[in-house]
């Protein structure tokens, strides 16, 4: 069982306690009935898997029921680090090369 | 606001009886206690920061702002659940959602008396009681008196807090506490190991 | 005396009280604090078992957990037998009763070793070979007589009676393996104060100290030391001791599942006790203090009972007093084997011959033994082991050839040398390094907060041992924070040292050999089969692993793993780091499913929620379903009545007067807040805003997708406050989605959503009568149809308790939904009922509810929708805001494929004999008469007998149903193509009348 830091109790949690909710920083649109049906299928269905880092959205279900973002190796299973719901992805995640 | 939810706390006897779930059950083992609490008032409680203040001055007690703390007062406990919300929980019968309503800073308090059930965790092997279904550190250092959160036992959700070194309240949801109270009593059976 | 081979004055055992038990039927007896193991041998009985595949008779390996080779099946009754339990590690209670296994008629007389035999037919590879044709074969004739023959013991058949406990734990130091070591570690962590767990797998701790009777600590015999230490460690407040208690696994961020072995051991456990207890322990700092495990030598025939590692015959007779032979001979590769033939020499057994492989080694064992008289013989094999039921005699030879000699024994001692035990740090995702000059894997790059100490990290010596765990475990406390403290490292007097040894087989089941030379015991894998998978083509050490099966049985090759790798190395030409080790996984050693399961079985295997009305319904007979968690009152038989009169007469009663019904489980969300309605406009398909206060609205969710999510009537009850209510099973997955929404997408609305399914117990009364019963038990709510009209909402009292009274229906007749606070569900009920008896209304179940919602053509998410209808589909475009800009799921809805030609629409069905009821799930076709497989236009996803209609009535999903009005369909089924018509959803009450009715 993985240890999670939730950012709003600001400790580690059981991963019990946390849903994870697929990949972060896809902004749904202002204006989604103008979206083509190219972009909406890259918004809606389209995701990276990526083998490696992830951006992802997870939530602290039976904790402070609050969603928050994640970056996580997927290859580890580690948790680089954990940040609010609302801010902006990381342009450097501690310990990675981009 | 939310002037609806308010009028029902205007006096009138119920001609029918109340019955709430597991009245009056307790178990005793050894080292651990269990006790199903009496019936409560409380609320769910949400508001930005500002509006913190006016309704903690409403309420009687200082809502918390740190994480998995909570706040006591006259009977009255809030509990810290997340950044804007909070479980308010008086034990001395009056109604929190009737003091909420003379608030007019932004808020959402919502009663829920009756969705909630308290059952009380005490003796020297409380901890270890819990901890046969909730993967917290229960130890003093981090989760000290006074600690609160939402959490998991076995299956099913739980707010827990502590109320004395030996002694926690376990609220679950009505109808998970026969579930929660049969999970404690095999949890008591060993928790002395 | 409790067996002729117990030494007086050998052991430890000495206060204790016999202990009767019996093993294959026959009469024993023991001394309690012997392992099953040690007190056969007490009684001179080697032979315990019979190998997996060739029946070979088989004795005990081992003195540990490490044992391949004594599975026994425990008995304590009916209920309770447990197969494959160690022998070695299974502690002698009195009245213990145990059976060997794997054996037919008798285990001295196996009819299944025919399959020794029949060997060369057996070899590796053999199931990937052998059963290939013809195909029908595989499945009629090999499988069941494959599964028939193999396995190892045999399941239990009765439910476990035995329960079994679970506990969470937190520290700040974790000490795996309690030998000199691991107490050292615990003791310097200890000191600082820090929580300490220390767990070790045997009954006692000491490790190694139970059998090295040269190792003297502070003064005392390093056995005696070792248990003085852990008593002071048990009197701290701050540590945790847990003796029989394995950590089978090491998984992320320092989480370490055990497996503590509770009532296992006792003669009379009772029913208090667990039989064992998982420990889930979160470290913040982990010491792996696991030790070494002894490696046999690699001979012809060297699984004849009476052959063991050197070390296990040393622990069997300095812990247990026993000796494991009269006349023992020892073959080894290494020192520590030279100490077990001083041990048992002094204490009386005579030794035949060391045979060494090595050519002239020195040190003070060999001098010591010389000096005690004792045969040594250097650079020599033993080639051969003779007997089979009890090895009795060995044949030695120059390691490079030449004439043998046959030495009679009754026992060997065999040492190859020691492998560290890197399992639990390789599962911590550690990487191992090969020592080229010690000839062993030892822990090399770490991933996780942990260290290794001892010989599982490639230390030799006890001083050394101590210095580098008191040292790790000090350090260890620090680095979880706590202070530092001075404390006192135990000091060593004396010690035993070796190192060293052989890989692989030895001389005599070497290459063009085909002796039986056994790897793996445990899975009969012999050199042979390794060096076969090598020439067959294997490359990879994993395929070689598969193929051969070497090291994949519950020993998880323990005591196999290295003499396998060295074997395909050498048959590959390439050098052991270059082949590599396999990847050591969890369980370490086998976990029973019971320990895993915990508390969740029985009552507890899953949550069973029930409503507030619930006691009333089981009062009065009603039959209950399961809706995900909940029981839900099916139906409410009366004496005499199936389900079908029952249903038919609470759909019948429900129209003519009133029923009553338990809505108690459906979702309700309040959702609160001065952007409560543009939130509802976001989230629902429908217009919020101008719903006035007091009204309701059937809303319909979407997923962004534009199908149909979930739907329920909401209420607004202010301004600023909806009483959203949702499905029953949609319930948690629709507060998450509006959750989401509300935090990541929409931040900027200040609402807040609470879920008050529990707060609040419904009592739907529906019928004609309807208002007549509850009219009498309002108080402040005037229940005129101008006042309270269909689908609205007001709050006041209903006998005397707050109400939330919902004018609304779900049967199309005249209807409401009283809401009271839980607490009063029942009370409220039952005042409802006594008024509802006066108009002979019934109370009605599940069915009669999704009758009479069919009857009116209402739908069910889930049932009459599966996440790929969209409202339009299910005739529900008047829910659909029509000038919305925005709401989740409408750009989704005009995706091509969804306003598309050709999807299936939600229909009517009649069949043309009303009296056949059609099956939900059926397949619809346009053409009966065309070849199969058919073209299938949609399916019946509601079907019902309607007593009301005195027909069946049906809902389909069928391609542009909605143009195929008056058509004639087809729902094939296995006896006999059945006739329908398509028609519109309503079947009764088109007008919809009632609802004021």
């Amino acid at each position: 069982m993985l240890l999670i830091r939730c950012p709003y109790c600001e400790e580690e949690r059981p991963e019990l306690e946390f849903r994870n909710a697929g990949e972060a920083h896809i902004a749904r649109s202002a204006n989604i009935t103008g979206e083509s049906d190219d972009d909406f299928e890259k918004f809606f269905f389209i995701r990276s898997n990526p083998k490696g880092i992830i951006y992802e959205r997870w939530r602290h279900m039976h904790g402070c029921a609050r969603f928050f973002n994640a970056v996580r190796d997927t290859v580890t299973d580690k948790f680089i680090m954990t940040y609010k719901a609302g801010e902006p992805k990381p342009a450097k995640v501690p310990g990675v090369a981009k | 606001m939310a002037k609806a939810a308010t009028r029902k706390t205007a006096a009138a006897t119920p001609s029918v009886e109340r019955r709430a779930a597991l009245a009056g059950q307790e178990l005793s083992a050894t080292g651990v206690k269990l006790a199903v609490l009496p019936t409560a008032e409380r609320i769910s409680l949400r508001a930005p920061e500002a509006s913190v203040a006016a309704l903690s001055k409403a309420l009687g007690v200082t809502l918390p702002r740190k994480p998995k703390t909570s706040a006591s007062k006259a009977g009255r406990t809030a509990l810290w659940l997340g950044p804007d919300e909070w479980l308010v929980i008086d034990e001395a019968g009056k109604d929190p959602l009737a003091d909420c309503a003379e608030v007019t800073a932004l808020h959402s308090a919502v009663g829920i008396s009756h969705r909630n059930v308290a059952i009380s965790v005490t003796g020297p092997a409380a901890a270890s009681a819990i901890n046969s279904g909730c993967p917290q550190d229960l130890s003093l250092d981090a989760f000290p008196v006074g600690a609160a959160s939402r959490t998991i036992l076995g299956k099913v959700e739980i707010v827990l807090l502590r109320t004395a070194e030996d002694a926690f309240r376990v609220e679950c949801w009505r109808s998970f506490s026969d579930y929660v109270f049969t999970f404690l009593s095999y949890a008591a059976g060993d928790a002395a190991a | 005396m409790s067996g002729a081979f117990r030494i007086p004055g050998a052991g430890r055992l000495k206060q204790a009280k016999t202990a009767r038990f019996s093993f294959d039927g026959q009469s024993y007896a023991g001394i309690e604090g012997d392992t099953l193991a040690s007190a056969l041998l007490a009684n001179g009985v080697h032979l315990v078992g019979r190998s997996f595949k060739y029946h070979r008779p088989r004795g005990f390996l081992s003195a540990g957990a490490e044992e391949p080779n004594a599975l026994v099946e425990i008995r304590r009754d009916a209920a309770r037998k447990t197969p494959n339990v160690r022998a070695t590690v299974q502690e002698l209670y009195d009245g213990l009763a145990a059976q060997s296994q794997n054996r037919w008629p008798s285990l001295a007389f196996d009819v299944g070793a025919v399959n020794d035999i029949a060997s060369p037919l057996f070899s590796a590879g053999f199931y990937y070979k052998t059963f290939m044709w013809p195909k029908a074969a595989w499945k009629n004739l090999y499988e069941p007589k494959i599964r028939a023959a193999a396995g190892l013991g045999v399941a239990p058949d009765q439910p476990d009676p035995d329960h079994y406990s679970a506990r969470y734990a937190h520290c700040d130091v974790l000490v795996l393996g309690g030998g000199a070591a691991g107490i050292a570690a615990a003791l310097a962590a200890a000191e600082t104060g820090a929580r300490v767990i220390l767990a070790d797998e045997q009954a006692e701790f000491g490790g190694s100290l139970r059998f090295e009777s040269g190792a003297g600590i502070d003064g005392q015999d390093g056995f005696a030391w070792a248990q003085a230490a852990v008593a002071s460690l048990k009197a701290m407040d701050n540590v945790r001791v847990l003796s029989r208690s394995t950590a089978f696994g090491y998984y992320a961020q320092n989480f370490v599942g055990l497996v503590e072995r509770v009532s296992d051991h006792l003669q009379n456990p009772g029913r208090d006790l667990p039989r064992e207890r998982l420990w889930q322990v979160r470290a913040r700092r982990v010491v792996l203090a696991t030790g070494a495990i002894e490696r046999h030598m690699v001979f012809a025939d060297n699984d004849r009972p009476g052959i063991m590692l050197a070390s296990a015959a040393r622990t069997f007779l300095n812990h247990y007093g026993v000796a494991v032979g009269r006349n023992v001979g020892v073959y080894t590769a290494n020192d520590s084997a030279y100490a077990a033939a001083i041990d048992l020499k002094k204490a009386g057994v005579n030794v035949a011959a060391i045979v060494d492989l090595r050519d002239n080694p020195t040190g003070p064992v060999i001098d010591e033994a010389r000096a005690l008289g004792i045969e040594i013989n250097f650079g020599r094999a033993v080639i051969r082991a003779g007997g089979k039921l009890r090895v009795s005699s060995m044949t030695v030879q120059p390691k490079n050839g030449g004439g043998e000699r046959i030495i009679p024994v009754d026992a060997i001692l065999m040492s190859a040398g020691w492998t560290p035990s890197v399992h639990l740090f390789s599962q911590s995702r550690g990487k191992v390094a090969f020592n080229d000059e010690t000839k062993r894997f030892v822990p090399g790059a770490y991933a996780q907060d942990c260290v290794s100490v001892g010989a599982c990290n490639g230390t030799d010596g006890l001083s050394a041992t101590i210095d580098e765990a008191y040292a790790a475990g000090a350090k260890a406390a620090k680095d979880a924070g706590a202070k530092v403290a001075k404390g006192t490292k135990p000091k060593v007097d004396a010690s035993e040292s070796w190192s060293r040894g052989m890989l692989g087989a030895a001389p005599g089941a070497g290459p063009n050999t085909t002796v039986k030379a056994f790897v793996d015991f445990q899975n009969d894998v012999t050199a042979k089969d390794i060096r076969q998978a090598v020439h067959e083509g294997m490359r990879s050490i994993e395929h070689v692993k598969r193929f051969t099966t070497n090291g994949m049985a519950t020993d998880q090759g323990k005591t196999s793993n290295m003499h396998g790798l060295v074997i395909a190395a050498e048959t590959l030409g390439k050098p052991i780091p270059q082949v590599g080790l396999t990847t050591f996984r969890a369980p370490y050693t086998p976990v029973t499913f019971g320990s895993i399961v915990g508390h969740a079985r029985g009552p507890l295997f899953d949550p069973t929620r029930k409503t507030a009305i619930h006691p009333w319904a089981e009062a009065q007979g009603a039959v209950f379903e399961d809706v995900g968690q909940w029981k839900r009152a099916w139906y409410f038989p009366k004496a005499g009545e199936d389900i079908h009169a029952a249903v038919d007469r609470e759909c019948v009663t429900v129209r003519k007067t009133a029923g009553l019904f338990d809505a108690s489980t459906l979702g309700k969300i309040e959702v609160v807040g001065p952007d409560a309605a543009k939130f509802m406009e976001l989230l629902y398909t429908n217009p919020w805003e101008k719903l006035e206060p007091g009204r309701c609205r059937y809303g319909i969710m979407l997923r962004e997708d534009g199908f149909i999510y979930d739907d329920g009537v909401v209420g607004r009850l202010a301004p600023d406050r909806f009483h959203v209510t949702t499905t029953t099973g949609g319930a948690p997955r629709v507060m998450n989605h509006m959750e989401d929404y509300l935090q990541t997408e929409f931040p900027h609305l200040n609402v807040w959503l609470t879920s008050t399914t529990e707060q609040w117990a419904v009592i739907a009364v529906q019928g004609p009568k309807s208002r007549d019963i509850i009219a009498p038990l309002v108080a402040g709510i005037d229940m005129s149809d101008e006042a309270l009209p269909h689908m609205s909402v007001r709050e006041g009292r209903i006998c005397g308790v707050p109400t939330r009274l919902f004018r609304m229906s779900f049967s199309g007749e005249r209807g409401f939904e009283v809401n009271v606070p839980a607490d009063y569900g029942q009370a409220v009920w039952e005042a409802l009922w006594a008024e509802g008896q006066k108009h002979g209304a019934t109370a009605y179940g599940t069915e009669a509810m999704h009758v009479l919602r069919a009857e009116k053509g209402y739908i069910i998410v889930g049932q009459d929708t599966d996440g790929t209808v969209t409202p339009n589909d299910a005739g529900l475009d008047w829910a659909v805001g029509k000038r919305k800009t925005d709401f989740v799921g409408i750009r989704g809805m005009a995706r091509p494929d969804l306003v598309a030609k050709g999807r299936k629409q939600l229909v009517g069905l009649k069949t043309k004999d009303p009296k056949v009821v059609l099956e939900e799930g059926a397949q619809v076709v346009a053409d009966p008469k065309q070849a199969v497989p058919m073209t299938m236009i949609g399916h019946v996803t509601s079907s019902y007998w309607s007593e009301n209609c005195g027909r069946s009535i049906a809902l389909a999903l069928v391609a542009d149903g909605r143009d195929r009005m008056g058509e004639t369909l087809y729902v094939p089924m296995p006896n006999g193509t059945i006739e329908v018509e398509v028609s519109g959803m309503v079947f009764f009450d088109e007008k919809g009348e009632r609802l004021n009715g």
